[in-house]
């Protein structure tokens, strides 16, 4: 970036997780905007809800967030007017690294959980990087607090290899209120010790009913 | 072969003061299936009549979802329709982007007429052959418009375009100037009635129209541009054909009042 004059990125801080089940799928963020040791606001969503069966949150550069979700909005309308349905949660996967990996030597600052259903109606978690690698996964943490969660998801939900034969499906076994209770859990740990993540957890649960979301707080130190 | 030596472009006038490849295009637009566009306040709908070109054909689609707020209805050459119907949906795609409000309907037809002129006033290009009803709804309420080849473009309360229009023109204008306070319904029924009158004796169903509507409700929430759907659309032409049998006599006598009005009525022919 040195090129650019001067460093164009921030960091705004925050932290994403999603889990899927059998039929389910848990997307939460905290809702706190911070930059080095002051907190922006405690209010601020990080997760957008792009199509009626898929939600993706992200920490990072809160102006590339917000211009992402935005431009994948954009292209979720064209899809709908083109084909005359809502787009599904795969197919904004692979959008999401399309369009993550055009600006591969501008990139977006934002890690992004996507979570939603797929077609079958299963439990899908999509986790990226800055530019666009991405892979299926049965649960994820992305952001500032993601060293903090992502051992602990790992020790509870056991993910199976990518490279087993035959392929294991990577959805976690719990139950939706189980895997609910499990993201407060884990937010309210993170909190403790990461500066960046706490004020109040917004929490997204899709399943076959629709989408809803519900918010608990966290510890605003 | 040719009508005069003036016709062979775009850009090259009759010594009349006319160019005739723009009239040619607009003549385009009275070849195709009708469309018919009436609104009140409130509410704007769209109604086609659908012509398959074969027996083991199906028809093509002539009403298009622009946005939430607006849509088109169109005759004449529909894949011209088709390119037109996808700027205008990115134009509000592009609005909604940049500003986070919707394109205003006057904005839209403004956009679309400024891009039909542009093939009037180029050797290389041809004119757009389809005539667009523009409704949609904004901060000022809901709105009619009818853009044609030429680049010109009108606003209306009611209005019909595409083959044997002039019999639905003809119906709308004895009843327009009540539109303003219709509601939703009243304005489907008269805008199935309107299609009726273009079909000439061939009869009106759920599978040979399109009805669209979008409005404001009165608590100020929006109901997005939408297909009415076949079954109910059925339901009204049913209801329509058994109030037209009962009390036919009364209709009569009223409709003929009504003319008597309407006769010194601007005309709506452009």
């Amino acid at each position: 970036m040195s090129r650019r004059g001067d460093w164009v990125y921030e960091n705004n801080g925050g932290t994403c997780v999603a889990i899927a089940g059998a039929d389910y799928c848990v997307v939460a963020a905290d809702t706190r905007l911070s930059v080095g040791y002051n907190i922006l606001t405690r209010d601020h969503s990080k997760i957008c809800e792009l199509a009626d069966k898929c939600a993706l949150a992200s920490s990072g550069f809160q102006g590339d967030i917000k211009a992402l979700h935005k431009n994948l909005a954009a292209r979720e309308l064209l899809y709908q007017h083109q084909h005359n349905k809502r787009m599904s949660c795969p197919a904004m996967a692979q959008l999401l690294s399309n369009t993550l990996y055009y600006k591969r030597f501008f990139p977006y600052y934002a890690f992004n959980v996507l979570g939603g259903l797929d077609s079958e109606g299963k439990g899908c978690v999509f986790t990226y990087d800055a530019v666009g690698s991405y892979e299926r996964t049965g649960y994820s943490a992305q952001g500032t607090g993601s060293a903090l969660i992502m051992p602990v998801l790992d020790n509870q939900l056991k993910s199976p290899s990518p490279l087993l034969l035959p392929a294991r499906d990577a959805v976690t076994p719990l139950s939706e209120t189980e895997a609910v209770d499990l993201v407060k859990d884990v937010f309210a740990s993170a909190t403790e010790r990461d500066i960046y993540t706490g004020d109040k957890l917004e929490i997204v649960v899709i399943n076959k009913a629709g989408t809803k979301r519900e918010y608990i707080d966290l510890r605003k130190d | 072969m040719f009508r005069n030596q003036y016709d062979t472009d775009v850009t090259t006038w009759s010594p009349a003061g006319r160019l005739f490849q723009v009239e040619y295009a607009m003549e385009a637009v009275k070849q195709g299936s009708a469309c018919v566009g009436l609104r009140s306040r409130t509410h704007a709908v769209l109604a086609a009549a659908n012509k398959a070109a074969s027996e083991l054909s199906s028809h093509q689609r002539k009403v298009f979802r622009v946005a939430d707020h607006a849509g088109v209805a169109l005759a004449g050459l529909t894949a011209d329709g088709r390119v037109l119907s996808r700027f205008l949906r990115s134009e509000c795609i592009n609005h909604a982007f940049v500003y986070d409000a919707p394109l205003p309907v006057s904005r839209l037809a403004l956009r679309l007429a400024d891009k039909a002129q542009v093939c009037t006033q180029r050797s290389w290009k041809r004119p757009y052959g389809v005539g667009l009803l523009v409704a949609g709804l904004d901060e000022s309420g809901a709105h009619l418009y009818y853009n044609c080849p030429s680049g010109n473009y009108f606003e209306y309360q009611a209005f019909a375009i595409g083959s044997r229009s002039q019999a639905a023109k003809t119906f709308l204008e004895r009843r327009f100037e009540g539109y303003n306070d219709y509601t939703p319904e009243q304005l489907i029924k008269d805008a199935l009635s309107a299609i009726k009158e273009t079909l000439q004796g061939e009869k009106l169903t759920s599978s040979n129209c399109t009805v669209a509507i979008v409005g404001r409700k009165d608590d100020g929430t929006v109901e997005p541009f939408e297909m009415i759907d076949v079954k109910r659309i059925q339901e009204i032409i049913d209801s329509m054909e058994a109030a037209e049998e009962a009390p036919a006599a009364e209709a009569e006598s009223s409709s003929m009042q009504e003319e008597d009005k309407g006769t010194d009525a601007a005309p709506m022919d452009i």
